[in-house]
This record gives C-alpha cells, structure tokens and sequence, in this order.
C-alpha cells in the first residue's frame, strides 16, 4: 500500500479531474466561479501535502500564493463582477452536455498517451498525476471552446492556468520562484485586464454574450 | 548599467505616464523616453561590440549577437513609432475619437509594452521570457481596444483569448524544458531554466520530452507570430487598434515572439538529433506564406491589408529558420530586420492616408499623391519595398531565402515563388489606385510626422545595396549561434 | 468445498430472501421519520405479502404462458444472485460458475421478463412502463459493469468475492478510484431500485412512474413474487455495494459458527446504515423528469469511466 500522504495526493489529482468535469457541465455562471474557487482549494491542500512530504520550502510559498490569489481573491473578483454585470445563467453552449462530457472523455485518454514519456522521464514521486495535469489543461481549452459567455471562457482560462501549475507541481515539484510569481503576476493582471475589459463590453453591446463579437470575419 | 537603464527607463516611463499621460505635453514625454531607452540600446551595442557577449544579474539577462541587434531593433522602432504617434495621437484626439484619460492609458501601456519587449529579448530564463511574453499581451490588449468600437473590442477578445491559450501552451512547453533539464542540470532549481545552461547541456535532455516541449512553444510562441492556423486574431488586432499599435505589433512583438521560437528551436534541435523542429518550422511557415498570399486579395482595408502582409513574411522568416544552416539564418535575421522597418513605415503612412480619407476602405482612399505628396509616396515606397523589389533589403533577403530553398529544398522554391508573385500583384494592385487616382480627403488640424517613415524606408534602402560590416558580423554570429556552431 | 462453506452458502441465500422485505420496511420507516410522518410498521412488506399470497389470482383474458412465467423467473433470478454476492462469507461454493459478469446477466434476465410481461397483455400504461424501464436499463447497466471494472482492476479478478477478498487484505488504501465508482455505484443503485430520483416507489401517478406501470396488470401470488423480487433487488444491490467498496465484517475462509456471530451483525449494521442513508437521499432530492433520465445516468457513467481512467492514469 502507498503510504498515505500519497495517497491524499492521488485523492488530490482525482479531484481536480472530477472538477474539471463539473466546470464542463455547469451551466450557471456563479456555480462555474464557486467551482474555480474549490479547484483552487484542492490544489492548494496538494501543493501543501507536497511541501510537507518533500520538505521543499518554497511550496509552501506558493502555496500561499495559491489559496490568496485563486481561492480568495480571482473568485471574489468574479463574483462581484457577476454581481455588478447581472450575470446568472449561461446561454445553451454549443455542443449539449452529454457530447461535451464524451468528448471530454476521449480527451483524458489523449492526454494519458501524452504523458507517458514524461511520466517516464520525471522521477518526482507524483509523477503519476502529470496525466490529469494534461487533462485538466485540455478540457479547459474544451470548456473555452464550448462556452458562448465571456465570463465562462475566463473562468476556462484560468482553469487552464490551474492545470499547468499543477502540472509544474507534480513533474518537477514547481517552477523556480521567480517564474512562479512571474506567472501569479501576469494571471492577477490578465484577470483586472479583463475586469475593464468585461465593462467595456457590457457598455457597447448591453450584454456579454460572444455572438455579439462575430462580426469580424473574412469578406468574399 | 546599461541594461538596467534599458529596461528601467520604459518602466519608469510608464509609471510616469499613468500619472502625467493626460497632460498637453504628454506625446513628447512619450517619445523622450523612448529616445532615452534608445541610447541605452545604443550604449549596450557598444559595450558589447567591444566586450562580447554579457552575462548579467546573477546569470538572469543575457546577451548575445542574437538578441542585442533585436534590442536595437526595438528600442529604434520603439522611438520612431512614437516620434509617429505624437501628430496622429492629436489628430484622434481632435477627431473625437479619443479621451485625454485613453490618451493617458495609451501612453502609460505604450511604454509598458516596450519594457516587456526589451525584458523577453534580453532575459537569460525561459521562464521569465514566458513571464515577459504574456506581459506583453496583456499591455496591448487595452491597446488594441482603444477606440472602445464594437468591432476593437471583438479584435481585443480574439487576441486575449486566442493568445492567451496559446502561451497558457507555452508556459506547458517551458515547465516540459524545466522537468528533462532538472534531470540533467540538478534539482537546484535556479539554473535549470537559464538558457545559456541549457545550451550547454542540450544533447544530453531527454528527446521525447523535448520534443512535446517544442510542440507546446510552437503553439504557443507561433500563436504570437501569427503563423497559419493560430493567425486569426492578427489582421483583426492590427485593423482595429490605433495605427501606432499596429505598427509596433507588426515590427516588433511579431518578431520577439519568432525570437521566442527560435530560442526554443536552439535547444531542442540540439536534443533530438533529427530534423523535426524543422519540419515543423517549414510546415507552418509555408502554410502562413500561401495562405496569407491569398487571402490578401480579398482585403479592403488597408490595415488589414498589410496585416495579412506580416503573416505572409513572418510565415517565410520562420521557413527560413526551419531550413536552417548559415546562409539561411543569416537571411532569416535580414528578414526580421528589415521587415520590422518596412512594415511600420508602412503603417506610419497608412495611418496618415486612412486619417485624411477618414476611412480605412481602401476603395474610399483615393488621390493620396495629390493630397499630400509625401504620405503618396511613403506608402508607394513602402509598399514596393515590402513586396520585395530590387535595391530595397527585403529583395536581398527574399533572395536569399528563395536560392537556399533551391539549393535545400527544391520542392519549396516554386510554391514560395508563386505565393510572392499573388502577394506582389495583390498588394500593387490595391496600393496603386490609392496613390494615384481622383483625390478624396481632407486637411488634418496636425502636421504629419513623415520623417519616421523615410528614416525607415533609407535604412532599408542602404541594406539593400550594402550591409556594413560589423552589423553583417553579427548577423554571422547570430546565426552561427542559431545553427548551434 | 467443505460441508460448512454449503451451509453458509444456503444461510446467505436463506438470509436475503428473509431479510430483503424487512430492509425495504426500514427504508420505508426512516423516509417517514424523515418526512415527520408516522411511521408504518417494520413488517408491513411481509403482512403485505402474506395478504397478497392469500388471494385469488386475476389474470387477463388475452395473457400469454409467458405473462405467469415471468414472475417466478424473475424471483428465481434474484435469488441466484443473492447466491454469489458475498454478504456473510467469501467461500461461496455457487462463485466458481459465476462471476460479478454473471450475476449482471442475472439482472438483465429478470429486467428482460418484466419488460416482456408488462407489454404482454397489451394495455397502454404497461408498454409504456416496459419501455421506460428499458431505457433505465439500457443507460445504468453500462454504468454497473464500469463499476465492477474497476474493482476488478483493482484486484485482478471478477469475482465478487475475490474483490471483496482483496480489499480486506488492506492492500488498497484511500482509493479515489474507488471513490468515484462507489459515486457511481450509489446513482446505479438509485436507478435500477426505482429510487427517489428516478423513480417514485410510493405513488401511482401515471405520468412519472416507471416501475410499478409495469405491475399494474398482476395481482395476488404473481404480484406478491414480483414485489418480494424488487425487494430482494435492493437487497442484492446493497450488498454488491458492501462487497465493493465496504467489506469489513465479512468473514473470509472458512466461516464457522462464531464467525457467523460477528458477520451477521456486522451485515445488520451495514444495512440498517445503508437503509437510512438511502432514505435520507430521496427526502432531500425531487424526482427528476423523465427526460432527465439520460443525464443522470450519464453522469453515473461519467464517474465510473472516470474511476477507471484515474485508476489507469494513477496506476502507473
């Protein structure tokens, strides 16, 4: 049997797949937030496991960073916008539920056979989970693709993000701390960007639904 | 000392330009900053034409003759582009296009986005150049949606949505580099992602793992460069936002965004021994060249026009680097070079003909040589040297790149040829009638800044006919470098 | 196979005929405790079935053999399952023929007869509830024969009592693998129970049922069998569940009357847990609309491939 502090770890990974999966199938925008805060939560709980098994000081650091900027204050911040833009449900997306999640499904499998080599390659002991990482990258790109609302496709942005820490977390026990608050930098920013920006919108168009950006296309 | 100059004056500039952008005087403060950002560029040319290659910051910045004539590069486009700005940026201002506290936005950012440049080009760490890259985006997103019309803030959405996810790739290609480069360089973490590190021990990472790195840099970087098929937020970006932007998207971030690539390319191709970076190279490269040629028939608005024209060349700057070999590179840094020149002096031009005509249609542009004979002949010059005609540089280094292909890759000369002839007529064709022809326009309340754009178009000239011997030196080196010795 | 592993195989059996009508009795009780109703009676299902016995039986005029053969197929298809579920013990002689595949086989006979049966006599409601019942099936099997995959990936084997086996050797830790199929595993049981989601056990309401539109054309022992049936269904159901993902107090090897002492106990526990944690889940949920169906057993199928891809990706 693994010892259990790996064990949590896995529990961790799986979580953070299940979640992803959910963020794919929710329909209302706050729950879509309130999902990206638990995601956070969950990779904050691993990154910490992670630092207390490996000893490896600057987790903890970013750890921190982890549970202020995604749990705290990224989904406070889209909260309020929401709140302030009268936001509550999506509209249809574009592919129904059911072919989403097969889609979704195939893609797991797509990112296992990604993962071997590095999987092979990585001698971290939880380089196991470097094919959920993949997978929760992926099908954040889906939900991005999928998604009509403005606000869905950031919370698929930075879900995104999410999946790439955490796959820096279980290949090689993270980055080099001056790229990692590099990255927190530019996600904090990217997410105010897009504060003035989800306001610019609403003022020209009075909603934010994306149909109303596809004028720009190609003339024949 | 110089470096630090180089990348602190823009960011001191943008802090200052938050606060002062709205005043009368802001458009020279601008251009003052930019001007000092360029002798530092200058000074740090300098020390290292006289010193060699430098090794700064606890190994963080780097310089070698890949990026330092980049550096120049930036810092000289980023001085003309806003010695261009101040005229036009009043002229909006009178338009009614703008506010003073967009003004004040578009200033403040214009030097940010400068600092993100000069940071991606002269850092030493992968990580940080992804760091640097997404600032870069970020900057310009606001940028991009300036005018707050329906149509920039689509352009603006495209380009944070499609260019972020493409770095969100990148930032997974680069961690794929950290994971192969800690097995070989130790876990100490700080060094494994410096590139100079990692040049040195390059044929001992892992192959498989360096190879889906490149994929997800490909991606991700290519996406920025705008290569065929992540290309679309790119004529919408360049047609929506103020034309300054769109000149330094197009002369700069284009190119530091291929720099990222091609770094990426060193370091891999060293790893895995077989040729597949460059085949990937060549593919998207290729594929941008064609399909850019084509499309740019079916254009009618002249910024997006010479949007599709970037594509084309970035599409065949990145092909050469795929063929790779010294000839090659030494073409490929050429392009980049004179490309960057002749596309903003383009845009400088085009900016002044669409404010005049009041339209960016270009079956409404009519007369321009008429009007104003330096904007006609600006745009006509610009365009003869982008579409590669003799002495102009880009002839040379099109040349150049076209006689490798035959020697190299033969089967790629004729479909290169035939995607030049479409671009050539496709954009002789719609720059032709707008220079000449009825007139149509009006007078503008601020004398244009006409003095960039021939700048521009001379240095090109004189590349054309001769490339001074310390600057075909370091072209050498660079590219000697690129081909990994 | 010793005299004793034959005993504790008919008590097992003799055990879930018995116990199944008391167990949906304590669901039925703790539904409304939870609902502040006054709660029937424990042995309500078994009075129910002694009056139901007692009967004349009324048959339709146009019912086939097939329509009063389906009632004891189904009952005796339930009951063979509950010979190879390892409730009590894992040394179960009836195992060696039959695995968890099987026993799945088992359950798509007993679901095959009753679809067949209700459109046998040809009424609208019972076309109706055979075709819903189909659909169920159709969407929740799949998703049982994933749950038990990854159990058996797990252990290496399909055999329930194997599996059962394997996870009391402590070998498997916090699975979440595991986990998710035992998610899975409760949205099944749910479905094919006719539970609060799916289906409303205690109503006749004609548009939503599913399961008893299926019943409406039987009376007196026939109705008594098929009740007892669904009975022992949840019963069997339960008890995969135990074997799955809770085994502890099974007893493993060879069962001797002191271990009978503490396994029936620790079934009586596990139930009576499992009884109210059932009921606890229908007070708080509404019935689903039919056409909701589909999603809710996706999602059942959802987690239990997720279970196998994590266990596969994990593995490793």
């Amino acid at each position: 049997m693994l010892p259990w502090g790996q064990q949590l770890l896995d529990m961790c990974a799986a979580l953070l797949l299940l979640l992803s999966f959910a963020m794919l199938s929710q329909r209302r925008i706050v729950t879509l937030v309130n999902l990206y805060a638990v995601q956070g939560a969950v990779l904050t709980a691993a990154t910490l496991l992670l630092a207390w098994r490996t000893g490896e000081r600057h987790l903890y650091l970013s750890a921190a960073l982890t549970i202020v900027l995604k749990v705290t204050f990224l989904p406070w911040l889209l909260r309020r916008l929401l709140r302030r833009l009268d936001i509550y449900r999506d509209s249809e997306p574009r592919l129904n539920v059911t072919g989403t999640m097969l889609v979704g499904l195939l893609i797991v499998v797509f990112a296992f056979a990604l993962a071997q080599p590095i999987t092979r390659l990585a001698s971290t002991s939880t380089r196991s989970a470097i094919g959920i990482a993949i997978s929760v990258v992926l099908l954040a790109f889906l939900m991005m693709i999928t998604r009509r609302k403005a606000v869905a496709q950031v919370v698929g942005f930075l879900s995104m993000e999410n999946g790439v820490f955490f796959g820096a977390m279980s290949a090689s026990y993270g980055m080099p701390m001056v790229v990692e608050l590099g990255v927190a930098l530019d996600v904090l920013i990217a997410v105010l960007v897009l504060g003035v920006f989800f306001f610019q919108i609403r003022e020209q168009f009075d909603s934010l639904d994306l149909h109303h950006l596809e004028s720009l296309k190609e003339h024949d | 000392m110089d470096l630090l100059l180089l990348l602190l004056l823009p960011l001191l500039g943008a802090a200052f330009l938050a606060g002062a952008g709205a005043s009368r005087r802001a458009p020279e403060i601008n251009a003052l900053f930019s001007f000092g950002t360029f002798a530092a560029a200058c000074a740090l040319i300098v020390h290292v034409i006289r010193h060699g290659d430098l090794l700064l910051g606890e190994q963080q910045f780097f310089i070698d003759p890949f990026n330092v004539f980049l550096v120049g590069l930036t810092a000289f486009v980023g001085l003309t582009t806003a010695l261009f700005s101040r005229p036009y940026m009043r002229v909006e201002l009178a338009h009614g296009r703008l506010t003073p506290g967009r003004l004040r936005l578009y200033h403040s950012m214009y030097q940010l986005f400068m600092f993100t440049m000069l940071l991606a080009l002269t850092t030493n760490n992968m990580g940080l150049l992804w760091v640097a890259m997404e600032g870069a985006t970020l900057s310009t997103v606001l940028l991009v949606t300036l005018y707050r019309t329906p149509g920039s803030l689509e352009a603006g959405w495209k380009y944070f949505i499609l260019c972020g996810v493409g770095i969100a790739q990148a930032l997974f290609g680069t961690i794929l580099l950290y994971v192969a480069a800690e097995k070989v360089l130790g876990a100490q973490g700080v060094t494994a992602l410096l590139w100079t590190h990692l040049d040195a021990v390059k044929g001992r990472l892992e192959p498989k793992v360096l190879a889906l790195a490149f994929v997800f840099m490909l991606v991700g970087y290519g996406t920025k460069v705008g290569l065929v098929p992540l290309h679309s937020w790119l004529p919408d970006a360049h047609a929506e936002g103020p034309t300054p932007i769109s000149a330094v998207l197009s002369g700069l971030l284009l190119n530091v965004a291929l720099y990222a690539v091609v770094r990426s390319k060193v370091l891999v191709e060293g790893s895995l021994h077989s040729r597949l970076p460059s085949w990937l190279l060549m593919g998207f490269g290729l594929a941008s060249v064609v399909v850019a040629a084509l499309l740019l028939w079916r254009q009618r608005d002249i910024k997006r026009l010479f949007a599709y024209s970037s594509i084309e060349h970035m599409g065949l700057a990145t092909f050469a680097f795929g063929m790779g070999g010294p000839i090659a590179n030494f073409a490929a840094l050429l392009h980049m070079t004179v490309h960057s020149l002749t596309k903003s002096s383009i845009f400088f031009s085009a900016g002044h003909a669409t404010q005049k005509a009041g339209t960016q249609v270009m079956e409404h542009i009519r007369g321009l040589i008429t009007l104003s004979p330096t904007v006609g002949w600006g745009l006509m010059l610009g365009s003869l040297a982008i579409v590669g005609v003799p002495p102009f540089g880009v002839f040379t280094s099109e040349f150049l790149i076209l006689t490798t292909a035959m020697r190299v890759q033969p089967w790629a000369t004729p479909i290169l040829l035939a995607a030049l002839a479409v671009a050539f007529s496709a954009i002789f064709s719609k720059v032709q009638p707008m220079v000449f022809g009825e007139s149509s326009g009006r007078r503008l309340p601020h004398q244009p800044a006409l003095l960039p754009v021939f700048v521009h178009l001379a240095i090109v000239l004189v590349l054309g006919l001769y490339i001074p011997p310390y600057l075909a030196h370091w072209y050498r080196a660079a590219a000697q470098l690129i081909g990994g010795r | 196979m010793t005299l004793g592993d034959w005993i504790t195989q008919g008590l097992e059996v003799l055990m879930a005929v018995a116990a199944a009508p008391v167990l949906l009795g304590w669901v039925n009780q703790c539904r409304a405790w939870l609902q502040n109703r006054r709660a029937p009676s424990l042995w309500l299902p078994y009075r129910n079935l002694h009056k139901l016995f007692h009967k004349e039986a009324v048959l339709a005029e146009n019912a086939s053999p097939l329509f009063r053969l389906a009632p004891y197929v189904v009952f005796g298809a339930m009951v063979l399952a509950a010979g190879i579920i390892p409730s009590m013990g894992t040394r179960l002689p009836l195992v060696v023929s039959a695995d968890a595949i099987a026993l799945v086989g088992l359950f798509v006979t007993a679901r095959v007869f009753l679809a067949l049966a209700a459109m046998d006599v040809g009424t609208a409601f019972g076309t109706l509830g055979a075709r819903r019942e189909m659909m169920v099936g159709f969407l929740a099997e799949p998703a049982l024969l994933m749950v038990i995959f990854v159990a058996s990936m797990i252990s290496a084997s399909t055999a329930l009592p194997a599996i059962t086996e394997h996870l009391l050797s402590g070998r498997v830790g916090l699975s979440p693998s595991l986990a998710f199929s035992a998610v899975a595993f409760v949205l099944v049981l749910l479905a094919e129970n006719g539970r609060i989601p799916v289906d409303n056990p205690a109503t006749h309401l004609e548009l939503t049922m599913i399961h008893e539109a299926t019943l409406l054309e039987y009376s007196a022992r026939h109705l008594a069998l098929m009740e007892w049936a669904a009975a022992l269904k949840l019963f069997n159901y339960v008890c995969i569940g135990f074997a799955l993902f809770l085994p502890w107090g099974v007893a493993e090897g060879h069962i001797g009357p002191l271990g009978l002492l503490v396994a029936i106990p620790a079934l009586a526990v596990k139930l009576a847990t499992a009884g109210a944690g059932l009921a606890l889940i229908e007070t708080v949920s509404a019935k689903l609309r039919v056409l909701r169906i589909p999603e809710f057993l996706a999602s059942a199928f959802l987690f239990a491939v997720l279970a196998l891809l994590v266990q596969v990706l994990l593995g490793t």
